[in-house]
This record gives structure tokens, C-alpha cells and sequence, in this order.
């Protein structure tokens, strides 16, 4: 037999750092990466990141209001995504590249 | 029966009924658009031409008056009136407008439509600046002009049109900004001191403000008065504006946008500043001083006969700027009609050009020459039109700037020297340019087709004629509507300046034997029969 | 008769009106007719009104009439009304007499040029001015014809407005006069800083209360003499009058002989009373009088265009008439402004006889021989000529010898100037009258155009005039030659509306021996060129052989150059380069500098607008992080 592992017990902390870890990571490559797709899914990942903090407080707080909020941001995400990635779409047709740095027909320094 | 109607709205915004009028004519009927724009510029001059007999010249304060709460809650009421002052230059704004539509019909010949609604919203404003005596109201006229104008300048205008009329707005509209403010500030001292906020002239004038007060205040207001008339050094835009507008454009420029500016002091800045007035009337003066002989060094190398006029405009708003600032009886009373006899003259001046224009195609002095005698009757008429801008004795310009320099001296014996050198510079400058366009042999071969003024011409130049002729000879019938408000406004003032000593006396029995004299001698000898006083020596 | 003194001036403004209006319709013959008839008939109308002052006692004999009030407003109270005085009917008389002699000798004159209709309608225009000058009750009536003559002089010596010449001249005339102008303008307004008033009848009264010699007085009598010096051509403003001999020549007889030019002696013996209140002033009005009668004399010896010595001859002779007012003998100076009048103004017309005799001919150098064929005007040339050299009995005698007696008391050595002046006018004006008249004829006739005597309509004014010279000594004959008992009838005349200041502090025989002394320098003048011109029958050379002295002389010791140089060019370019360099390069390279600022500024800002979402994504979430930091930080 061996001994016991000290397993932390989950606090609602780990769930936050994990929230606060994914939001950076998902910031971070929504900023970074070039690649608009890519950008999409970081945003996906921090609308998660937010989902979990929602869930962990709501947790702690002993209230059901968080997850209820969570089926919000979930459903609004999936609708976001559906335009994001249709306009995206329409946007690679015209412009024949996904790389976000080279759609600056805005640009208004001429 | 004048006075029941509310006639100062009536002759403010008639023209504005017109625009409705002309956005229905059909873009493609020229003639007939241009004479809707007389029709109605016509119908406002002639009912404004109402006022002379209605109006009461001796009575103080304002008359016609329309009184209406627009927005109480922060004191902005419409409140039109009209004194000596302002009577005068109204009748001038229409009388202007009025044959600058004329001179527009063989001027004006693209977008016709488009013109006639500039012409027609700019009278409005026009008339409305004069007429307004709520500070808001007055900053909303003021305003209003600008767009036509641009408009003006940059449609119908010559070469360099989009620089000069984008300058001419954004100069007057960065000069007005300052003033709306230290109105604001005035309208919120009104309630400070009686309760209730107002920006009606007359509370305005109420209020006490201490000197130190009234000074940025005075020239928060001097800012965008003095781009309008325009003083020295900032008077740039206008020979750029002047130069490029087309005719009836310069015509109305020179003949009634500059005199806002000089009435702006005259109704606003004296009687709300008095203090500060007096602290800095010194100042203004030797400004205006400046631009006198300035705007005729100026005038003087142009090659551009417009621009010429136009530097010349500059010298004589210096005259009037010099009067107003005197203030004395002479000086103010000479520089109200001088803001008139500048209209005629110089918007004579400007007809004539245009007239040459539209035949030649060019301003350049130097592509005319000998031209009288091709075309004797212009020649006469811009010779009658040199002589009223040089005051020659017998035409309006002598009466107003005698009377300007008379009272510029008696304030300042060094300024009234310097700006009496303006009459040679005057004479220099017109009279070359005069030579070079009109005498001497015809050398270029273009001008030997040139045509002489034809009725209609003829038509818009003859009143100016007789104008300049009639206040040349008896200037009296519109000097006593002035003295009336010039008493008023050296009321406020005198009390404030020290004393001018009238007699150089060079020992105290003199003193008062001569100040005795003058009392005595101050009549008219109005005798038939006066028995003479020995003369001196033998 | 009297209030009806309008007439006087509204007559001639008529014709001007008529002419100017239906000058095209009514030809050249009619409209010279007309302006004749209405000038003529100003002078009916003077004769009448001075008739009945005649009638008057001598204390009643100043009558003001007044029309309408012209500019009242505060201190300046002026009306248009004529003061009927005699001094001012002197001059009118002079104005409209000779006026209207010149206007009829015009119609001969100008026979053949089309458009004379116009120079009729101005020198009827001229008439008003000049007799609302000399008529106006207040300085500002006297200035609105000072302005107007100045006006007219333009119009009238650029009255050939196609050549250079003339338009320049014209020119020149009115701008050396508006520089006169400004002075007078400064004294005017002196006059109404501290006498409140510019009725001459009440200066009179109160100039009373100022002492002699006050600082106020001088700077007033000062620039209203620079006006003078202006209009009636004296050093340092006299050089438009040689000039204007660019227009018709009866203009320069007119104007710049008989009428417009006396101008300024008229403003000073009206003003007489100030004058003689400022000793200094006198003093510099009688130096620069002397030294211009000296000056131009020199010239005058040299010129060779019988109008241009003239002209100069004008200019030393209005000297004269200063010199004169300014040795404090007002109306020996306005006796002399009369005789010089009648002579100048028959020589001036002489010499248009002999310039249309020649078709327009005007260079004494290809004159001579002209007694035989032009006989009336070679007679009452010589009279005028006579006259102005101050031979005994002739009118300039008796004016110009006052005037030096006067100057002699005066000053001796002003004097001097004055008496070496008139023996070298005497010299020029022979040497005009020989090579002109006498000699071979050096003229070519061609054609059918001969040489003949001129017509009736100008003759009969030169008989006029030079029966006017002759004769109007007669008006100033002075006590010691008076033999026949009349009395100095002018001075007297004057007496009580012009001052005088003037003294006599010697005897009655050093006046005869100045009186001879000056018959001897006009016989020295007049021998020198008897000898040379005469009898030498000398013709002045061609231009080049001029050199030294002379050629400087005859160049009118290049005044003209460096007025030229030293004024309008010097002028022209300091506005030119303040144009370009600073209306153009810092007035309105301010305004475009802030226009350009601005946009400047603008693009610089721009430069964040990148089109890159990325980029605003950073921008984003550094304001965000900076927010939430500046969040912290204020909490700590």
C-alpha cells in the first residue's frame, strides 16, 4: 500500500486562476495571431474562460443564477460565431486571405 | 400704420419666401430665375424704403420694436429693433442686394436656381444681423451668412475660389467663436445680477461690469468684429475673398458684410465695454490708423484690379474704424455715414469691374490701356466712382471722411496727422490705376472690340450716381438720424475720458476771452447783412 | 442783386450740366458757345453785384449769404453760403472777366477737334469750383473749390488723354496737390481745434484774442501755406505746373496763369487777419516766394518750348505774389495776382495764337519771322511782355514795383533775390518775344496750311487783355506817382477786408530810387537780350549741345529726376516689398501656417488609423489596462 496523496481538495480559487488563465490565453491570441479563424476560436475561449468563472462564483455563491447566466453567454456565442464566421467567409472571397493585418482598406493615415 | 405690422420681420425674412418660390422655376429658365431674385430683393428694398417716413430720427432708443420670448429658460428672446444707426445700413443691405441681382444676369449662368436661394438666404442674414438686438439671435445672423457666402465664393467664383472662400469662412467662423462665448458669460452675469438670464442687448448694457472685466470681454467681441471689417493684421482673407467672389458676390462683400463688423462695435462693443472702450480706444485707433496707410501701400502694387479695390477697402474700413474710435461727435457721425457713402462707392467700384470683367475676361491692369475711348461712358462712371473713394469735396466720401478726420484729430492730434496722409496715398493709387486701364493709347488688340455699358448696365449705376452726388451736397437729411444714438453712445463713454482741452491758450485772460468767443461764435451767420470786424494791422 | 450771388456760381455749373449732358448732340461750335455765354454771363452778374457793394459804405460792405446748411455735426457747423466782400469780388471779377475771354478765345482754339464738346463741359466745371474758392463764406466751401480746381486741372490737362504725356501730367498735377491738400486738411483742422469754427467772419473775430508769435497760430498759418505752396506752385510742390503744359493752351491760361494758381494768395490774403498774427510764418512765405521767383526765373532763361517758359515764368511771377504777402503787403500781392492775370493770361493766349498759326508748333527754335504774319498777336504779345517785364506805365509796373518796395523795407536781402529775378525775366521774356517774332522764319509752311493770323474770336481777347495790361496799372498807382490825384484805388478797395502788415520805414525818394533802380534791371534784362537775340539774331541750340551749367539749368536742375526717385519710386518699392514680404510671407503665412498646423497635426493623428484591426484591438486593451491600473492606484 502505499501512502495517501495529498490531493488539494478543488477550491473555487482553481477554478478561477483556470478562468483567469484561459481569459489571458484567449486574450493573448485573439491580439497575436494572425490568422482570423484562429482569433475567432481565441474569443471562443474567452467567452468559455468567463463561462467558468460564471460557474465557480455561482458555485460558491450558492445561487443558480451564474449558470443560468452561462446558458446566455453560451447561446449568444453560438450566434456571434455563426454571423462572425459567415462574414468571414464573405470577406476571404473578396480579399483571398484570412491574415488580418492585410484587411486595412480602412486605413485612413493614406 | 408702418408701426402696427411687425415690418422688421417682414423685411428680414420676405426674401426667404422667395426661396420656396425659386426652388419650383425649372433649373433651365435663366431669365426667369433672375428675375425672381429681383422680384423679391426688389419687394424687400422697397418695403424697407417704408421705414424713412415712419421713422422718428429725434426719438432715443430703438424703434419697431418685436419683442417675443423664444427661449425662456435661458433668456433668449427675438428681439428686432432699429435705430439711426441701423436704419440706414438695412435700407443699404437691400438697396445692394437688390441691384447685385441685377448686375447677376449676364454674370451668373450655371446653376442658377442654386444662386438665387444663396442670394436669397444670405439677405436674410444680412438684414437679420442688423436688426437683431438679442446677443443670441445677433450670433445666429452672423452666422448665418457665412455659408451663403462660402457658397457664393466657391461656385460662382473665380480661379482660386476653394482656398479663398474656405479662408474667408473658417477665419470669420474661428473669430465669431469667442464672441458667442463672452456672450454666454454676459447673459450668465444678467442672472447673476438681476435673476433672470437674458441676452437682450439692453439688460446687457444694464449690467455693471468691473474694468478688469470688461476688457477680455471687449475684446473676446473685438476679435470677431475685427476680422470683419477687417483690421490690420487680420484683414487677409479679404483680398483673397474680394478677389475671387464674383461680382454681385464682392459687391455684396465690400458693401455690407464689412460694415457688420464696424457696426458690431458701434452697437455692441462700446455701449457693453464703456470702460474698457475708452482704456483702448488709443489702441484701436492706431490700428486703424495702420491699416489706412497699410491697405494703401497695398493697393498701390496690385496688379489685379480687383484686388486692388479690394486693399482699398482695407484703407477706408481703417477711416471708419478711426472715427468710431474718436468718439467724439465728428468722429462717429462720420464713420456711420462713411459705412454707408463705403457701399455706394466701393460697391460702385466692384459693378464696374465685374462690367469690364464679363467683357474681357481678365482683372490684370496691365491687359487694358486706353480704353476710354472705346468706352467713354464706363470711363465717366469709374471716374465719378474714384472721386467719391478719394473724397474729392462735393461727393459722400468728402462729407464722411472730413468729418472722420476732423474727430480722429481733435482725439489725437498724431493719428488724425498720420491718417490725413491716407488722402495723397488715395489719390496715388486710384488715380494710376486709373491711367493704366483707362488713358494712353490702345495697345493690346483685345481691346478693340470692347463694347460700352448697355441700359441695363447703365440702369444699376445711375442711383449709385446720384447718391453720391445728393449726400455729397446735403448730407444733412441722414447725418441728423445719426446724432441722436452718436449722443447716446458718447454719453456712456465721456464721462469715462479725460478731458480734451479745446482752446491752446497762452495765458489764462486768453483762455477765456477765447473760450467766450466760442460760445459766442459757435452760431450760424445766418444774416444777409453782417457788419464786419476791422481787420487787424494798419 | 446780392442774394442772388448763386447765379454767380450756379451759371457756370449749368453749362457744365448742359454740355456734359447733350455735349454728343450739340457739336463743338455750340457747346463752346454756350460755355462762353453762361461764363459771360457770371460776369454780368458779378459787375452787377459790385456795383451795388460799390454803393455801399466802406464798413457795410461784407454781406454773407447763406443757402442751406452742408455738414453740421458737432464742431464742424459749416453751411454752403458766399461771403460778398471785396476781396472776393475782386477775384470773381478777375475770374469770370478773364474766364470768359479765354472761354471765347477756346472756341477758336479748339475749332476742328471733335470732342471739345467735353473740354467745354470742364472748363465750365472749373468756373464753379474756382468761384465757389473764392466766394465760399467758410474754409470748407473754399476747400471744396480747391479741391474741384484740382479736379478740373486733371481732367483738363489730360484733356489729350491719349498721348503719355498728358495722362501723366494730369496726374502728377493731383497728386502734388493732394500733397498741398494734406497740409491744408491738418491746418483746417488746427483751425477747428482751437477755434471751434470755420466761418472766416468769425476767425476775424476770434484770431482778435490770440497774441502775435503763439505756437498754435504758426502751425496753423504753416500748413495752410503748405496748401499754397500746392495749388499755387511754389517750392518744394511746384513742379506739375511746367507739366501741365501738356494740356490745350488756353487751359494753361486759364488755370495755370490767370486763375487756379492764385489760389493760394487768395487763402492768405483772406486769411490775412491769421497771417499777420505769426511774423515767422511770414518770414518763410516771403524766403520760399523769393527763392521760387529766382529759381524758376534761371529755368525759364533756358527753355526752349514757348509754352514751358511760360509756365516757369508763372511760377517766378506767383513767387513774386508771396514774396509780397509775405513782407505783410497782402493786397499789393492781390494787385499783382490781378495784372499778372491780364498779362499772363495774354501771353499764354498769344502763344496759342502762334501755336495754332503753326499747327500745333510749339519750339521756339523752329519759330522766328512771325511779326509780318501774325501781326495782332505778335502786338499784344509784345504789350504782355512789356507788362511783365515791369515797364513804367504797363500794369505789371506798378503791381510787381509795389511788391518789391514792400519786400525792400521788408528785408534788403529778399529784396535782392527779388530784383536779380526780375532782370533775368526781363531777359528771358525778350528772349522769348525775339526769337519767337523776330529773325528768319524757321518754320516750314507746308501745303495749303500757311501761316496766317489767327481769327477774330481769339484776337479780340488778346486786344482785351492787352488792353487790360496796359491800362490796369491804373488801379494801383502809388502815392508818389500819383499825379493825377485818384489814389491807390485797389488798396483801398481792399482796406477793410484784408490785412496788412507791411512797413515803410524809408522816404519817399529811396522809393523812387528803388522804382528806378528796378526800370534799370528790366533794361539790363532787356539789352542783354536785345544784344544776343536781337541784333545777334542767336537762336537757341539744339538739345545735345547743351553742357555744364546750362544743361543742368535746362533739365530744371533734374528736380523732377529726384523727386522721382526720391518719392514715387522709393514708395512704389518699400509697399511692394512690404506686400511680398509681409502681407504675403508673415501676415498671411501666419494664417496659412495655422491652416497648415492644423492639418499637420491632423495627419499626424491620423497615423493611428491604420485600417489593421489589430491595431485598435492593442489600442483597446492598453486604454483598458491603463484604466483598471489608474483604477488601482487611486484606490491605494
Amino acid at each position: 500500500m502505499g501512502e495517501s496523496m495529498n490531493l488539494m481538495n478543488i477550491t473555487q480559487t482553481h477554478y478561477i486562476v483556470l478562468s483567469v488563465l484561459l481569459f489571458c490565453i484567449g486574450a493573448a491570441g485573439v491580439l497575436i495571431r494572425r490568422n482570423a479563424i484562429v482569433i475567432f476560436l481565441c474569443v471562443e475561449i474567452m467567452l468559455n474562460a468567463v463561462n467558468i468563472a460564471l460557474v465557480a462564483f455561482s458555485r460558491g455563491l450558492d445561487q443558480n443564477r451564474g449558470e443560468v447566466f452561462v446558458f446566455f453567454v453560451i447561446a449568444v456565442a453560438a450566434a456571434e460565431s455563426a454571423i462572425g464566421l459567415s462574414l468571414l467567409i464573405l470577406l476571404f472571397r473578396q480579399k483571398k486571405t484570412l491574415d488580418v493585418d492585410e484587411i486595412n482598406s480602412l486605413k485612413g493615415n493614406l | 400704420m408702418v408701426e402696427s405690422l411687425p415690418i422688421l420681420s417682414i423685411i428680414t425674412f420676405l426674401p426667404l419666401l422667395g426661396i420656396p418660390v425659386v426652388l419650383l422655376i425649372p433649373g433651365k429658365n435663366h431669365k426667369f430665375l433672375h428675375g425672381m431674385i429681383t422680384l423679391f430683393t426688389g419687394a424687400t428694398f422697397l418695403i424697407s424704403l417704408l421705414l424713412i417716413p415712419a421713422f422718428k430720427g429725434t426719438a432715443a432708443g430703438f424703434q419697431f420694436v418685436e419683442k417675443i420670448n423664444w427661449i425662456p429658460s435661458v433668456g433668449i428672446q427675438y428681439f428686432m429693433g432699429l435705430d439711426g444707426i441701423s436704419i440706414y445700413l438695412v435700407i443699404l443691405t437691400t438697396f445692394l442686394t437688390f441691384i447685385a441681382s441685377i448686375s447677376a444676369y449676364t454674370a451668373i449662368e450655371t446653376r442658377v436656381k442654386e444662386f438665387a436661394v444663396t442670394l436669397l438666404f444670405l439677405e436674410v442674414g444680412m438684414i437679420g444681423v442688423f436688426l437683431a438686438l438679442d446677443l443670441f439671435l445677433f450670433y445666429i445672423f452672423w452666422e448665418l451668412i457665412l455659408i451663403p457666402m462660402y457658397l457664393m465664393i466657391g461656385i460662382w467664383g473665380g480661379k482660386n475660389r476653394h482656398y479663398a472662400s474656405l479662408k474667408f469662412f473658417l477665419y470669420t467662423l474661428a473669430g465669431s467663436t469667442l464672441m458667442l462665448i463672452a456672450a454666454i458669460y454676459m447673459a450668465w452675469q444678467v442672472k447673476l445680477q438681476t435673476g433672470q438670464m437674458s441676452f437682450s442687448l439692453l439688460d446687457m448694457q444694464a449690467l455693471t461690469l468691473a474694468p478688469q472685466v470688461q476688457i477680455p470681454l471687449f475684446l473676446a467681441f473685438a476679435l470677431a468684429f475685427a476680422i470683419k471689417v477687417p483690421y490690420f493684421p487680420f484683414h487677409t482673407w479679404l483680398p483673397d475673398a474680394h478677389t475671387e467672389a464674383p461680382t454681385a458676390g464682392s459687391v455684396i462683400l465690400a458693401g455690407v458684410l464689412l460694415k457688420m463688423g464696424t457696426y458690431g462695435f458701434i452697437r455692441f462693443n462700446i455701449p457693453l465695454f464703456p470702460d474698457a472702450t475708452v482704456a483702448l480706444a488709443p489702441f484701436m485707433s492706431g490700428l486703424a490708423v495702420i491699416g489706412i496707410v497699410y491697405g494703401a501701400f497695398m493697393a498701390l502694387v496690385q496688379t489685379d484690379v480687383k484686388r486692388l479695390v479690394a486693399y482699398s477697402s482695407v484703407s477706408h474700413m481703417g477711416f471708419i474704424m478711426l472715427g468710431v474710435f474718436a468718439l467724439n461727435e465728428e468722429g462717429l457721425n462720420g464713420a456711420i455715414l462713411q459705412m454707408l457713402n463705403h457701399g455706394i462707392s466701393t460697391g460702385m467700384l466692384f459693378l464696374l469691374v465685374g462690367m469690364i470683367y464679363e467683357r474681357r475676361h481678365t482683372r490684370a491692369i496691365n491687359e487694358y490701356g486706353g480704353i476710354a475711348k472705346k468706352m467713354p461712358l464706363f470711363a465717366i462712371y469709374t471716374m465719378i466712382a474714384t472721386l467719391s473713394s478719394i473724397a474729392l469735396p462735393g461727393t459722400n466720401g468728402f462729407v464722411g471722411e472730413f468729418l472722420i478726420l476732423s474727430g480722429g484729430f481733435l482725439r489725437d492730434h498724431f493719428l488724425g496727422i498720420v491718417a490725413s496722409s491716407g488722402v495723397i496715398f488715395g489719390a496715388v493709387y486710384m488715380l494710376w490705376m486709373y491711367q493704366r486701364v483707362f488713358l494712353g493709347k490702345i495697345v493690346k488688340a483685345e481691346n478693340e472690340g470692347l463694347v460700352d455699358l448697355n441700359f441695363r448696365e447703365q440702369a444699376i449705376l445711375v442711383p449709385l450716381v446720384a447718391l453720391i452726388f445728393a449726400i455729397g451736397v446735403y448730407p444733412k437729411y441722414m447725418l441728423q438720424n445719426f446724432q441722436q444714438p452718436v449722443k447716446t453712445l458718447i454719453e456712456l463713454t465721456a464721462s469715462k475720458m479725460p478731458p480734451v482741452e479745446y482752446v491752446a491758450a497762452t495765458n489764462g485772460a486768453d483762455a477765456k476771452k477765447s473760450e467766450d468767443a466760442i460760445d459766442d461764435g459757435a452760431h450760424n451767420p445766418d444774416t444777409k447783412d453782417v457788419n464786419p470786424e476791422h481787420s487787424g494791422g494798419h | 442783386m446780392i442774394e442772388n450771388v448763386w447765379l454767380i456760381t450756379a451759371l457756370p455749373l449749368a453749362g457744365f450740366i448742359v454740355i456734359g449732358l447733350l455735349g454728343k448732340r450739340l457739336g463743338e461750335k455750340l457747346s463752346g458757345i454756350i460755355a462762353s455765354l453762361f461764363s459771360a454771363a457770371a460776369f454780368v452778374v458779378t459787375i452787377l453785384i459790385f456795383m451795388e457793394v460799390l454803393a455801399k459804405e466802406e464798413s457795410a460792405r461784407k454781406i454773407i449769404v447763406k443757402f442751406f446748411d452742408w455738414i453740421v455735426v458737432g464742431k464742424v457747423n459749416t453751411a454752403v453760403a458766399y461771403q460778398v466782400d471785396p476781396l472776393s469780388l475782386v477775384m470773381t471779377l478777375i475770374v469770370t472777366g478773364v474766364g470768359s475771354l479765354i472761354h471765347f478765345y477756346s472756341i477758336g482754339y479748339m475749332h476742328g477737334d471733335k470732342l471739345s464738346a467735353k473740354y467745354f463741359a470742364y472748363l465750365n466745371l472749373f468756373m464753379f469750383s474756382m468761384l465757389n474758392l473764392v466766394l465760399g463764406s467758410n474754409l470748407l466751401i473754399m476747400f471744396l473749390g480747391w479741391e474741384g480746381v484740382g479736379l478740373c486741372s486733371y481732367l483738363l490737362i489730360g484733356y489729350y488723354y491719349e498721348t503719355k504725356e498728358a495722362g501723366d501730367a494730369g496726374k502728377k498735377a493731383f497728386i502734388v496737390n493732394r500733397v498741398g491738400d494734406f497740409g491744408f486738411l491738418i491746418g483746417i483742422f488746427l483751425i477747428l481745434f482751437v477755434f471751434g469754427t470755420l466761418e472766416f467772419s468769425e476767425l476775424e473775430q476770434l484770431a482778435e484774442g490770440h497774441k502775435s508769435g503763439e505756437m498754435v497760430i504758426f502751425w496753423i498759418t504753416i500748413m495752410l501755406f503748405i496748401g499754397a505752396t500746392g495749388k499755387s506752385a511754389q517750392i518744394p510742390l511746384y513742379v506739375w505746373l511746367p507739366d501741365a503744359m501738356a494740356g490745350p493752351t488756353p487751359v494753361s491760361a486759364l488755370i495755370h496763369a490767370a486763375t487756379m494758381v492764385t489760389s493760394g494768395i487768395y487763402m492768405l490774403a483772406r486769411l490775412s487777419f491769421l497771417y499777420v498774427k505769426s511774423p515767422e510764418t511770414m518770414m518763410i512765405i516771403c524766403i520760399i516766394g523769393a527763392l521760387t521767383a529766382f529759381f524758376a526765373a534761371t529755368i525759364g532763361m533756358f527753355q526752349n518750348d514757348i509754352k514751358k517758359v511760360l509756365a516757369y515764368s508763372t511760377v517766378s511771377q506767383l513767387g513774386y505774389m508771396f514774396m509780397g504777402v509775405g513782407a505783410g503787403a497782402f493786397s499789393a500781392g492781390i494787385f499783382h495776382v490781378m495784372t499778372h492775370a491780364f498779362f499772363k493770361a495774354l501771353l499764354f493766349l498769344g502763344a496759342g495764337s502762334v501755336i495754332y498759326a503753326l499747327h500745333h508748333e510749339q519750339d521756339i527754335r523752329h519759330m522766328g519771322g512771325l511779326r509780318k504774319k501774325l501781326p495782332i498777336t505778335h502786338f499784344t504779345f509784345l504789350i504782355g511782355t512789356l507788362a511783365i517785364a515791369g515797364t513804367p506805365l504797363f500794369s505789371g509796373f506798378f503791381s510787381k514795383d509795389e511788391i518789391l518796395w514792400k519786400v525792400f523795407n521788408y528785408s534788403p536781402a529778399i529784396w535782392l533775390i527779388g530784383a536779380t529775378g526780375a532782370a533775368i525775366t526781363s531777359y528771358y521774356m525778350f528772349r522769348l518775344y525775339f526769337v519767337t517774332f523776330y529773325g528768319e522764319m524757321r518754320y516750314h509752311e507746308h501745303g495749303d496750311h500757311k501761316v496766317h493770323e489767327s481769327p477774330l474770336i481769339m484776337t479780340v481777347p488778346l486786344v482785351i487783355l492787352a488792353a487790360l495790361s496796359l491800362g490796369g496799372g491804373l488801379f494801383g498807382i502809388p502815392h508818389i506817382l500819383d499825379f493825377f490825384h485818384m489814389g491807390n484805388l485797389l488798396e483801398e478797395f481792399l482796406h477793410h477786408s484784408v490785412s496788412d502788415s507791411s512797413v515803410v520805414s524809408h522816404g519817399a525818394s529811396t522809393e523812387i530810387a528803388m522804382m528806378a533802380m528796378s526800370v534799370i534791371l528790366a533794361l539790363v534784362g532787356f539789352f542783354i537780350s536785345y544784344k544776343v537775340f536781337f541784333k545777334g539774331k542767336r537762336v537757341p541750340g539744339k538739345d545735345e549741345e547743351y553742357s555744364g551749367l546750362p544743361k543742368t539749368v535746362y533739365n530744371k536742375y533734374y528736380v523732377d529726376e529726384f523727386y522721382n526717385i526720391a518719392f514715387v519710386k522709393s514708395i512704389y518699392h518699400a509697399a511692394l516689398i512690404l506686400w511680398r514680404a509681409f502681407d504675403v510671407f508673415v501676415i498671411d503665412g501666419i494664417v496659412n501656417g495655422v491652416a497648415k498646423l492644423l492639418r499637420n497635426l491632423g495627419g499626424g493623428m491620423r497615423e493611428t488609423e491604420t485600417g489593421v484591426v489589430h491595431d485598435y484591438m492593442m489600442y483597446m486593451a492598453g486604454g483598458l489596462v491603463s484604466f483598471f491600473v489608474l483604477l488601482f492606484l487611486f484606490f491605494l
